[in-house]
């Protein structure tokens, strides 16, 4: 089932929670609205749930205009970020629900709830658990059976409020993988919303990014991770370096160096911006490669796992500059605090205008 | 419950010290006080004590005392969860002025609600003179006992039921509904049996103030012989008449009564919640 949304606008005193946004979903897509928190993608996500009404605007599920439905009649799956099952419902009569509440017209049998209820708890892994309470299950056990109970109606689409966030790291991940390969085998159209950029990246077919009521940009994971539209998508996609510097003829001039911008900046005249790098596109060496090189001493060092973080101290710069490198390299060059290093900032993103997070 | 380990070294200290001070206490303040009604009671010749207690005004008393203590806590039950609803949900100006007015039965003495209601309910109060007109009659008669009853109890059910429904998250809800279910089967099936216990434990209390409750309702009673007097008032004019034994009796008879719901409550209580806990 598709889902169109259209100038969609929501205001709070005070704040605008949603900014005319419009966006498509395809059937059987698995969307992720990324944003910082109080960026309006959970106002969003329940507006098209129906649990909040937008001031403006329509949301279309297959064809069908349902924005003014309430919850009840939209046939929308959704996911709490804190489960919200029914305590005194064992796991069992917790996918049950929906079905039980149904007319007594399309009700289903007893047999075929029975049945349903075991497919959807088997799809989960969680039939071991039917008669267990939610009291008695983990986060993510709990999380998986919020799941299946929002599947048991059949929804149109599922809607997940992030859904993972609540969960400890390895669980997470753990989940996060499982959560794709369901989608792959049961394709219902889902938008689950996150403010973790890694989960995004790693579980949706499309990312959107949103800030402040408004999209900043959508497209393919890998897209907006190598050509973010602009410093915030950059910005909020991972960690960064940020420069200020002086952009002319398609060069910006960060500290006493005139780096190439970037191809995809495109940029003539003369105008001040910001340059990005991320910390893994920084160059290090233990010789000068270039006469763009800069020259600076390893101030700290971190054991990050398979990563190894390096705060630089420059004379250029009065921030320290971050950079990753592999283990391997670091192993290599037998870097150790105190050494001088080249650093290399050729993969400078550079966005015009001032920008805030 | 695991079994009580005396060897067990507790992680809290001072426990030898607080256990004793709660059993002294629980026994001075409660058990040898209510033991002199039991040994009182038991002091008496069996059948003196038996036609004591199965005396027919006794035994109309008790009755009494029961039948109105149920019906006010079953209208507290009703009315009690819509006020404590009404305060958790709702946002409207004069929510914390409303809150504070339903503890003034805690606090106001009994007495002076009885005399509030005797004056408001008499032939020639405000609503008694209306009621006189249409022939109720709520003083001198078992409906007033109800009024006054309803008063005294109504604060318990409130102040039970109000904090585990401010901390049932709106999520709950959201969750029945968007998976189709009406506000009724919301209600039915979620909330209901989750505000149950709580429910449950508001009604007993209020049930159980109401069987002792005495200032209140000699008031409004009238206490009429046979007809409208309460199972306390009985133990006083056993009293006054110097028949101490007679008024252990009574008591005694009222104090299992009393228990015997407790318990039973409270079974109901533990086999409502063994299932999800």
């Amino acid at each position: 089932m598709s889902i169109e949304i259209k100038n969609v606008t929501k205001k709070y005193p005070g704040y605008t929670a949603l900014d005319d946004i419009t966006l498509n979903v395809q059937t059987g897509e698995l969307v992720a609205l990324l944003g910082p928190s109080g960026c309006g993608k959970t106002t969003l996500l329940r507006i098209i749930a129906g649990l909040e009404t937008a001031d403006a605007g329509s949301v279309i599920l297959e064809d069908r205009d349902t924005t003014n439905l309430p919850a009840r009649e939209k046939n929308v799956g959704f996911v709490f970020q804190h489960y919200a099952l029914f305590r005194r419902l064992d796991v069992f009569e917790n996918v049950a629900f929906g079905l039980r509440v149904r007319p007594s017209g399309s009700r289903p049998s007893k047999s075929e709830i029975r049945d349903r209820v075991e497919y959807l708890l088997k799809l989960v892994q969680m039939d071991w658990a039917m008669k267990r309470y939610p009291s008695q299950l983990s986060g993510g056990q709990r999380q998986r059976v919020a799941l299946a109970r929002a599947l048991a109606v059949n929804p149109k689409v599922l809607l997940l409020d992030e859904p993972f966030s609540a969960l400890d790291a390895k669980v997470r991940q753990e989940l996060r993988r499982w959560l794709r390969k369901l989608h792959d085998d049961i394709h219902v159209t889902s938008i689950f919303v996150t403010h973790d950029q890694e989960e995004a990246l790693e579980l949706a077919d499309r990312i959107v990014v949103i800030n402040k009521g408004r999209i900043e940009q959508q497209g393919a994971p890998q897209e907006v991770y190598d050509h973010p539209a602009n410093a915030f998508v950059y910005n909020f996609l991972g960690n960064v370096n940020v420069f200020h510097g002086r952009v002319k003829d398609g060069k910006v001039l960060v500290g006493d160096k005139l780096i190439e911008a970037g191809p995809a900046s495109g940029i003539h005249g003369a105008f001040d911006g910001q340059a990005f790098i991320r910390p893994h596109e920084i160059g290090i060496s233990r010789i000068r490669s270039s006469a763009n090189d800069l020259s600076g001493f390893i101030r700290d060092i971190r054991l990050m796992g398979g990563q190894i973080g390096l705060e630089l101290e420059t004379k250029a710069f009065e921030k320290p500059i971050e950079a990753e490198i592999p283990r391997e390299a670091w192993r290599n060059l037998q870097l150790s605090k105190g050494d001088e290093v080249f650093i290399t900032l050729d993969r400078v993103k550079v966005f015009t205008g001032d920008y805030e997070i | 419950m695991p079994p009580f380990n005396r060897n067990k070294r507790h992680i809290l200290p001072g426990f030898g010290l607080s256990m004793g001070y709660t059993v002294f206490y629980l026994s001075a303040i409660v058990i040898v006080p209510l033991a002199t009604i039991v040994i009182g009671a038991f002091r008496m010749d069996p059948q003196a004590f038996f036609a004591t207690v199965t005396s027919p005004r006794v035994l109309a008393s008790y009755r009494l005392s029961i039948s109105t203590a149920v019906f006010a806590a079953l209208f507290n039950a009703l009315f009690g969860f819509l006020a404590a609803w009404t305060l958790v949900r709702y946002r409207f100006p004069g929510r914390r002025v409303l809150d504070a007015l339903v503890d003034l039965p805690f606090a106001l003495p009994t007495a002076v609600a009885g005399i509030c209601f005797a004056t408001l309910y008499s032939p020639v109060g405000w609503i008694g003179h209306y009621l006189d007109k249409t022939g109720i009659q709520v003083i001198n008669a078992p409906s007033g006992i109800v009024i006054a009853l309803i008063f005294i109890g109504f604060p318990f059910v409130v102040r039970t039921v109000q904090p585990v429904l401010a901390e049932l998250e709106p999520e709950i809800e959201e969750s029945a509904q968007s998976l189709g279910a009406t506000r009724w089967q919301t209600f039915r099936r979620i909330l209901l049996p989750h505000l149950f216990p709580a429910l449950l434990t508001g009604v007993t209390l209020s049930f159980a103030r109401a069987i002792g409750e005495y200032g209140s309702v000699i008031f409004i009673a009238g206490n009429l012989p046979l007809k409208t007097e309460i199972a306390p008032l009985m133990i006083m004019s056993k009293l006054d008449q110097f028949d101490y034994d007679g008024a252990s009796a009574v008591a005694f008879v009222l104090l299992l009564i009393s228990f015997s719901m407790l318990l039973v409550l409270n079974a109901v209580q533990r086999w409502q919640q063994k299932s999800y806990r």
